[in-house]
């Protein structure tokens, strides 16, 4: 099965592989929205979505129902509604855009993919290779720079629905985009001053990041959220930001705005958009997973080559399932998170967003690069 | 392979860059720009400059065409009708024929490039280090002279867009 894999031609390789994450991510995204409905229920104190389920799993005694009461059949019911209803297209808009813009929500959310490491192994020497689509030395900027291309989604869909809250939506999103993407960017250069310490070859790649917080000793296993715990701070916010989450989900923010940049989608294109945020904050966690959170490392302090030794596990396919099921719980575990905050912090109101994006957290990132980059210094020379 | 995509892309970026000024539709034209620069992108990860191709699709894809499409949407520019020759003056289109001529004649004359070989040329743009080290070395009194420049711009902006009436604003 290896053997066969391997002769296949790089193209075809890189192909299947791009499948195979993108078979997890779409399923993931989905089960995402079920559970966005089940964890605001249980916060709100009412029982969600339980009432969906199929006949052959209603013979099941026990795990049928109790599957029905976790809500697990609407995934599907909400999937096939998405599917089968009318795709209708209002008689104002801009087609081509109108079109366009769910499309273009997707792409830069399936490109990122590619550049963000999702597990390791260890090979013949002990040593960490990590798995990726694409191994890349600019890791962080890639992903950057084909995230910062999300806005035009957001622009498009609003400008193209040639309505009046579609378009606020639209301009909205595109000023808290490019405001909140600083922040971010800033936060992140003391992790990668302190990850390029001088006489190395410079990266600014995941794999090093990780491999930073997997070292022996009390300060080499510690996870980077523990050193710079303002950074992750202010990457954190920023996230929440870029992927008009709760409670910056200005775009959309359905008190003022009906829906926002979506108001005049619905069926299928609605559901790309949604998925597409999703997508982004499966990465955005798995980005923050990599540089705060060590990676594939089960605990601080605790690597992954220690664990494996534990558990005297040799094979490396073994080893890298287990390192992308630590991985991926760890991403779940911070999706949890942004629902969490979703009904815990109000929304706010759209002159402070631009407060807390330009008189707050930016003034905030500088003094933090500034003080980060005094200390790394003195330390490393 | 490598000649390909080049032609590709350069094909590709010439193409859309043509459209922005075509386009009656300054959105349309907004998108062309993007367009044209993922194909300089292109052009660069072609050239192995990984970096200036992220960096070029960070700063200028990824906000400022943004920016621009947010200005063109917030004014609201409907496409305009296309300037009539006649309104033209004489001497105006003598001029612009003349310059055209002109520098199709010099790109026929000189537009082969002396380039020296690649394998002596610093690969400065493929990796992060060194191109931070020239940034910081060789490229320092652009780079500051390049920030001051924008600086003027900035205050100039915030000048021009808030009203002073008193000297309470100025606080």
């Amino acid at each position: 099965m290896i053997d066969f894999y391997l002769h296949l031609h790089p193209l075809v390789q890189g192909t299947l592989k791009g499948l195979a994450v993108i078979c997890v991510i779409f399923p993931i995204a989905g089960v995402c929205s079920m559970a966005e409905r089940k964890v605001s229920a249980w916060i709100q104190g009412r029982p969600g979505p339980n009432r969906a389920i199929v006949p052959w799993a209603a013979w099941i005694p026990f795990i049928g129902p109790f599957l029905q009461k976790l809500g697990v059949f609407h995934v599907m019911a909400d999937g096939g509604k998405m599917l089968f209803k009318e795709d209708s297209l209002p008689g104002h808009v801009n087609k081509f855009y109108f079109v366009l813009a769910p499309i273009i929500a997707m792409m830069p959310a399936l490109t990122t993919v590619t550049a963000v490491p999702f597990g390791a192994y260890l090979d013949e020497a002990g040593r960490v290779v990590p798995i990726a689509l694409a191994n890349v030395d600019i890791g962080l900027i890639a992903v950057f720079a084909v995230a910062s291309l999300g806005v035009y989604s957001v622009i498009l869909a609003g400008w193209a629905s040639n309505s009046k809250y579609p378009f606020l939506g639209g301009v909205r999103a595109s000023a808290q985009l490019i405001s909140y993407e600083l922040s971010m960017t800033l936060s992140v250069i003391p992790l990668f001053l302190w990850v390029n310490e001088p006489g190395r070859e410079g990266t600014m790649g995941f794999a090093r990041v990780v491999e930073l917080q997997s070292n022996p000793g009390f300060w080499g296993g510690a996870w980077f959220v523990f050193v710079m715990p303002i950074s992750a701070f202010i990457f954190m916010t920023a996230l929440f930001a870029e992927t008009n989450r709760q409670p910056f989900d200005m775009p959309e923010s359905e008190a003022d705005l009906v829906g926002g940049f979506h108001t005049e989608y619905g069926a299928f294109k609605w559901g790309l958009f949604f998925v597409a945020e999703y997508s982004h904050m499966l990465i955005g966690s798995g980005v923050f997973t990599l540089l705060f959170l060590g990676g594939w490392n089960p605990l601080p302090w605790i690597p992954l080559a220690t664990l494996v030794d534990w558990l005297g596990v040799t094979s490396p396919i073994l080893v890298g399932l287990l390192s992308i099921v630590i991985f991926v719980t760890k991403v779940l575990a911070l999706i949890f998170f942004f629902m969490w905050i979703r009904w815990t912090v109000p929304r706010f109101r759209y002159d402070q967003v631009m407060e807390i994006g330009w008189k707050k957290l930016l003034p905030l990132s500088l003094l933090n690069l500034v003080a980060y980059a005094i200390g790394i210094a003195v330390i490393q020379s | 392979m490598g000649t390909l995509l080049f032609n590709l892309f350069a094909i590709f970026t010439v193409v859309t860059a043509v459209g922005v000024i075509v386009c009656r539709n300054t959105v349309n034209g907004a998108m062309c720009l993007l367009l044209s620069l993922v194909g300089v992108a292109g052009l660069f990860v072609g050239l192995h400059a990984y970096l200036l191709a992220f960096l070029l699709l960070l700063v200028y894809a990824g906000a400022i065409v943004a920016l621009f499409l947010f200005i063109i949407m917030l004014l609201d520019t409907k496409g305009q009708d296309r300037p009539r020759l006649s309104g033209i003056p004489v001497a105006a289109r003598v001029l612009a024929v003349a310059l055209i001529g002109a520098g199709v004649a010099s790109f026929i004359a000189r537009g082969r490039l002396n380039s020296p070989d690649l394998a002596t040329v610093p690969d400065v743009g493929s990796n992060l280090k060194l191109y931070a080290y020239q940034l910081f070395t060789t490229y320092l009194l652009p780079v500051q002279v390049l920030g001051f420049l924008l600086l003027i711009a900035m205050l100039g902006v915030i000048v021009l867009s808030k009203r002073f009436e008193g000297m309470e604003d100025v606080k």
